[in-house]
């Protein structure tokens, strides 16, 4: 069954066509590795899957449940997917524990001791346990950003979106960040992320869709897409990104 | 060549305290009504709602568009009428003092919901991606995300617009209210020290307002670390 269900997808802003008829299904555990040009409508995509931006045509499922469905509870339905951003939006007023908790608590209506103890764990977990009582300001951008991914999974998400987690970061804390995205996607994770990190793509990706002008040109098991792509771009941009 | 003599100030000081008392009631209503009633004027504007941001902009302009000497005096005609008709009241109330608070209150949202709707601004949209994307509702977006980012980005600013309303109180000398300015002329006119009451007064609002200044600045400093 298919935790994602993305079919025949189209948005506009206005009257500039962002997502052209756009299909893809991410199952249950798989790991699915979005890339593309700047500007190809990878984060539009995968923030329309959590509703975040609204389609106008075209249906979204996620876990048996329709975005565009007015019965669908939105809220409750993000609270269950996980999703990591570019630049990491912790709540700066906020200390660690509690960028972990509010959610929790404020969400999902957990007690604050079961909370607390849920983030630490998840801190815990991608190895920040003695940041707890810092602010998000206080910490380098890759602990930020592993703080962001603790805050998700803190929610016990049934699949996580992440949209170019690394490409704010400077290189030598790329690694500590992916190391952690690897760790959860071989436990089983379904993920959907937005990456240029080819390694990460090659390591445990599944699937690895490529993006063009708003239109998925490319949908393709990851060892299809690393042999011989299809697509002409799609060669062409992998040609430009394994340069470096 | 003119004789300061400022022996009556102290025996004056019981009606000057008072007068201050008037002034400080009047700021601080003023304040946390217009914080409120500002921040829900504010949301109006920014919820993307044709009809009441439309109806929180026109009251917006309505009331920064008219100096407020007018709207003390509109209040002070109005109001008495409003308490007559809604609560029987209006005996033994204070008019002036109520049509002031109304005046004050209703004014200075105009003011707040501007500073408020600049901080509301000021919070980038990927914060408020982050807090939907964990599932708050709006409301608690707005309660638990952006106002609390918003009120540090705008506190020098609230704060520099209390400072000026601390001051423009001394208007409601229209409608007769002695505030500390009023008891001070007051006192003056009484025996004949105009010139000493009024320096005095200025002093007063001198000091306060020029150490709540010192006060704004130094929290600006703490806060843009
Ligand atoms: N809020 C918006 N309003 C109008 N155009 C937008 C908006 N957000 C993104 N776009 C445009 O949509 C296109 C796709 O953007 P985006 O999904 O961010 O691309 P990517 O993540 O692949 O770089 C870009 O041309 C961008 O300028
Ligand atoms: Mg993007």
């Amino acid at each position: 069954m298919s935790m994602i269900a993305i079919d025949q997808v189209s948005k506009w802003y206005g009257t500039f066509q962002v997502l052209t008829d756009c299909t893809t299904h991410v199952n249950k555990g798989e790991v699915v590795v979005v890339c593309g040009p700047s500007g190809s409508g990878k984060s539009t995509l995968i923030r329309c899957v959590n509703a975040l931006e609204a389609i106008q045509q075209g249906t979204i499922v996620v876990n048996g449940m329709a975005l565009t469905d007015p019965k669908t509870n939105l809220s409750r339905l993000r609270s269950h997917v996980g999703m990591v951003f570019q630049n990491f939006e912790l709540f700066p007023h906020m200390s660690v524990t509690d960028n972990l908790t509010i959610g929790q608590i404020k969400v999902l209506g957990r007690p604050p001791d079961e909370a607390v103890a849920r983030g630490l764990k998840m801190l815990e977990r991608v190895g920040l346990k003695a940041q707890a009582g810092k602010y998000p300001g206080a910490l380098s951008g890759g602990q930020q950003q592993r703080v962001a991914i603790a805050r998700a999974l803190a929610m016990d998400p049934i699949c996580m979106l992440f949209d170019e987690p690394t490409s704010a970061l400077d290189p030598e804390m790329v690694n500590e960040v992916l190391d952690v995205m690897v760790e959860l996607a071989t436990e089983g994770m379904t993920m959907m992320c937005v990456t240029h990190e080819m390694g990460f793509a090659r390591k445990v990706a599944d699937r690895v869709i490529f993006m063009d002008q708003g239109r998925i040109i490319e949908d393709a098991a990851k060892e299809d897409f690393f042999g011989t792509p299809r697509s002409e771009r799609a060669q062409l941009f992998l040609s430009k990104i394994l340069k470096h | 060549m003119y004789e300061f003599d400022f022996s009556s100030i102290p025996g004056a000081l019981p009606i000057l305290g008072a007068g201050l008392l008037v002034t400080l009631k009047l700021t601080g209503v003023a304040i946390v009504v217009g914080i409120v009633w500002g921040t829900l004027l504010a949301l109006a504007r920014l919820s993307g709602n044709r009809l009441l941001g439309t109806m929180a902009a026109g009251y917006v302009n309505l009331f920064r568009a008219v100096p407020l000497v007018m709207v003390i005096l509109w209040f002070y005609l109005i109001v008495p009428t409003l308490l007559k008709d809604w609560a029987g009241l209006g005996q033994g109330t204070d008019i002036r003092m109520a049509s002031a608070l109304v005046a004050f209150a209703l004014f200075e949202s105009a003011y707040y919901a501007e500073i408020i709707r600049a901080g509301v601004r000021s919070v980038p949209q990927g914060q408020v991606n982050a807090a939907r994307a964990l599932g708050m509702t709006y409301t608690q977006t707005m309660r638990l995300v952006v106002l609390p980012q918003a009120l540090r980005n705008m506190l020098p600013l609230l704060l520099t617009q209390a400072i000026i309303l601390f001051q423009d109180t001394s208007l409601v000398y229209v409608i007769g209210l002695a505030d500390f300015f009023g008891a001070a002329y007051k006192v003056g006119d009484r025996d004949g020290r105009l010139v000493e009451l009024l320096l005095f007064a200025g002093a007063v609002y001198f000091v306060l307002c020029f150490g709540a200044s010192l006060l704004v600045r130094r929290l600006q400093k703490r806060i843009a670390v």
